[in-house]
């Protein structure tokens, strides 16, 4: 689900590198770093942060990896966690809060366990993923606990249009229906929509024509939308 | 089975699921033999030159010539770096995904030999954090690489080592360009550097640095295997090689497919990809991912799919990512979509992008409301030249050409949903809308 520790391996016999340019360096107020013993780390992430720390030249490099793992612990990135990892790894609690408020999928609020991005870039957009938000936010509405809607830019994946990452994973292209049906099966903790994952899915290329339902979208060569004639409008 | 119009090299045997481990990469597709082979037998230099003759251009969206840019990077004892860019994040861009989910071990080949010519000790794949599971696939491989003598200290007892690590990002458009890349990869938040200094000189940790793109890199072990002149009996003369192709937007059957560089753009995009759907017809096409400008139908579907040819139609080829909007999509609309998207990842650096994004999506919303005037698009316009080459990088100019481009060759268009905003194609679920729902949207 997020940084797994890769056969980049610990080493640490690997150098800092030395060209670093001073002025770059990060968490220079030495005395804003919290020390370890007052921020209660649990063992297993400082354990994992430093194996992360290890597998770069320069120990900062696992910021984003250190927030990762932060946020799996948590759910979120806590200040609590975020003053632990800066614990570890000997910077600024502000520095990693400022790396973390940069980037879309760290969470410095809370969210809900299951985490739903729709994407509503150009391609998905043209093929109805607002309408496909709209039917996650409906399907979801109330379990601020549980899940976490939210329209997303471009996933990388407009060949499954309109498409949805459920938990770090593809699915497409949904039918605004298929929105319930997920929040379901994630409620039962069943396997989502196996038949639309990305995974199991062939090479474009690959595909017979679009007959019978190998195109889940397509029915023949009409769109699967015709026949419901916009009852969902 | 591939359509005979596909040339696949990078794709080849891709439909099969076991050639993402080891075995299978090496049973399917000979795989790591080409890696022995440049350890085992070739210099730097041989490597470097037959990348250089093969023209192999950048697959990442800016099409300079990877075996150029490696011979940039100064010799010498100092620690060089690789990166492998793998943050694509481009709307209509998803061919890398598919090339480190089907064949991850290609690229870590590739990886591997590139660094031979680079003489770098480290390498990084920067995958956005989006792509979990490829992360996943790609750690998987790499771990198999490591077991096998592929990776690590002393390869193959040829005395060279190579660290690869799997870094994920966390979410960022800007990671994509390449210095803004350097600096997540340190820890920062990914802003881009001033250039130069060039990452070929001074890159990651200060060092000389190759980046090339996914699809760049899962090139070198075909071209060292075959040589350069086998590279060069694809494509044109300007744009060598094979080339994936992501097709989405409003055809049959968007999806990637491999084919030659300079294969007629209407036969990708009618033929391969299925053509627009039954009953409606392509009014524009991005021929280069998102930042590309459109190109109108009639302009730009008899076109050779090539770089040099996009690019004297204005346009460019970019990351090879074609969107197509059929005569459904209405361009207001979709500019404001592009804007919007470049607003939201716009890193905030630079004034004239964080502020003429912002402004360009206020003026497009103003528009697609009704409340602008016909003066405003004049304003739009001039915001796009106002952005255009002011920037340390291109994201502000990969929205101002785009809009720029919409507004130059759709201002009808413009000027309608202005007058009557009521008028317009139904801003959401375009192309798969049933035809009752394309009107006035209430």
């Amino acid at each position: 689900m997020s940084p797994v520790d890769g056969p980049g391996a610990f080493n640490p016999e690997l150098p800092v590198d030395p060209a670093v340019r001073e002025g770059r360096v990060p968490g220079r107020a030495e005395e804003e770093i919290p020390e370890l013993h007052e921020v209660d780390c649990p063992p297993e992430l400082q354990e994992r942060i430093e194996t992360l720390m290890g597998r770069y030249p320069d120990r900062r490099s696992a910021s984003i990896p250190a927030l990762w793992a932060v946020q799996d612990r948590y759910g979120w990135c806590t200040p609590e966690g975020i003053r632990q990892a800066a614990a570890v790894m000997r910077v600024t609690p502000a520095y990693l809060e400022s790396v973390a408020s940069f980037y879309d999928l760290l969470h410095t609020k809370p969210v809900g366990t299951h985490r739903i991005e729709v994407c509503t870039n150009i391609s998905c957009w043209m093929r109805g993923g607002d309408r496909l938000l709209d039917a996650f936010e409906a399907a979801a509405a109330g379990d601020v606990e549980s899940f976490y809607v939210t329209g997303f830019e471009c996933l990388g994946a407009c060949d499954i249009a309109p498409m949805a990452s459920i938990d770090q994973r593809y699915y497409g292209p949904l039918e605004a229906a298929e929105a319930g049906v997920a929040i379901e099966q994630l409620r039962a903790g069943d396997d989502v929509l196996p038949e639309k994952a990305l995974a199991n899915r062939p090479l474009a290329g690959d595909t017979e024509p679009p007959t019978g339902r190998k195109y889940p979208y397509m029915e023949g060569n009409r769109p699967v939308d015709q026949e419901r004639g916009g009852s969902d409008g | 089975m591939a359509d005979p119009r596909e040339k696949r090299v990078l794709l080849e045997h891709a439909e099969d699921r076991s050639l993402r481990t080891l075995d299978g990469y090496r049973r399917l597709a000979g795989g790591y033999e080409t890696l022995e082979r440049a350890y085992k037998e070739m210099e730097q230099d041989e490597v470097l030159k037959e990348l250089e003759d093969s023209g192999l251009r950048g697959r990442g969206g800016a099409g300079f010539a990877m075996g150029k840019k490696a011979s940039f990077l100064p010799r010498g004892d100092m620690p060089k770096y690789l990166c492998c860019n793998a943050d694509e994040s481009e709307p209509g861009a998803f061919k890398d995904r598919e090339l480190m989910q089907r064949n991850p071990h290609q690229l870590i080949e590739g990886i591997a030999i590139a660094a031979l010519a680079a003489d770098a000790g480290h390498a990084f794949i920067f995958i956005r954090g989006e792509y979990d599971e490829q992360a996943d696939i790609l750690d998987a491989a790499v771990a198999e690489a490591y077991e096998a003598g592929y990776l690590g200290t002393n390869i193959l007892g040829c005395h060279r080592d190579l660290e690869l690590v799997v870094h994920r990002g966390a979410g960022a458009y800007i990671c994509g360009e390449e210095t803004a890349l350097l600096d997540a990869l340190e820890g920062k938040r990914g802003n881009p550097r001033l250039k130069p200094p060039f990452p070929a000189v001074q890159g990651l940790y200060g060092g000389p640095t190759l980046i090339n793109n996914v699809e760049t890199l899962s090139n070198v072990p075909h071209i060292v295997r075959h040589g350069a002149e086998w590279f060069k009996g694809f494509g044109t003369e300007q744009s060598p090689g094979t080339k994936v192709v992501s097709i989405s937007g409003g055809v049959k059957r968007p999806g990637n497919y491999e084919v030659e560089l300079g294969i007629p753009t209407r036969e990708l995009i009618c033929e391969l990809a299925g053509g627009p759907e039954d009953g409606h017809e392509i009014k524009a096409f991005f021929p280069g991912g998102s930042s590309s400008p459109v190109l109108k139908a009639e302009e730009g579907l008899d076109l050779p799919y090539s770089f040099e040819a996009m690019g004297e139609a204005g346009s460019m080829l970019g990351s090879g990512s074609i969107i197509v909007c059929d005569d459904r999509v209405s361009i207001p609309h979709l500019a404001l979509r592009t804007a919007r998207f470049y607003h939201h990842e716009s890193c905030g650096k630079c004034v004239p992008c964080r502020e003429g994004t912002n402004w360009t999506v206020k003026m497009l919303e103003r528009m697609v409301r009704g409340e602008a005037t016909p003066m405003d698009l004049d304003v739009v316009s001039s915001v796009q030249q106002n952005i255009i080459g002011h920037c340390l990088c291109v994201l502000g100019d990969s929205m101002a050409m785009p809009v720029g481009a919409m507004v130059r060759k759709f201002r009808e268009e413009f000027e309608q949903v202005m007058e009557d905003p009521e008028l317009v194609l139904d801003p959401h679920a375009v192309v798969r809308g049933a035809p009752e729902t394309l009107g006035a949207s209430t």
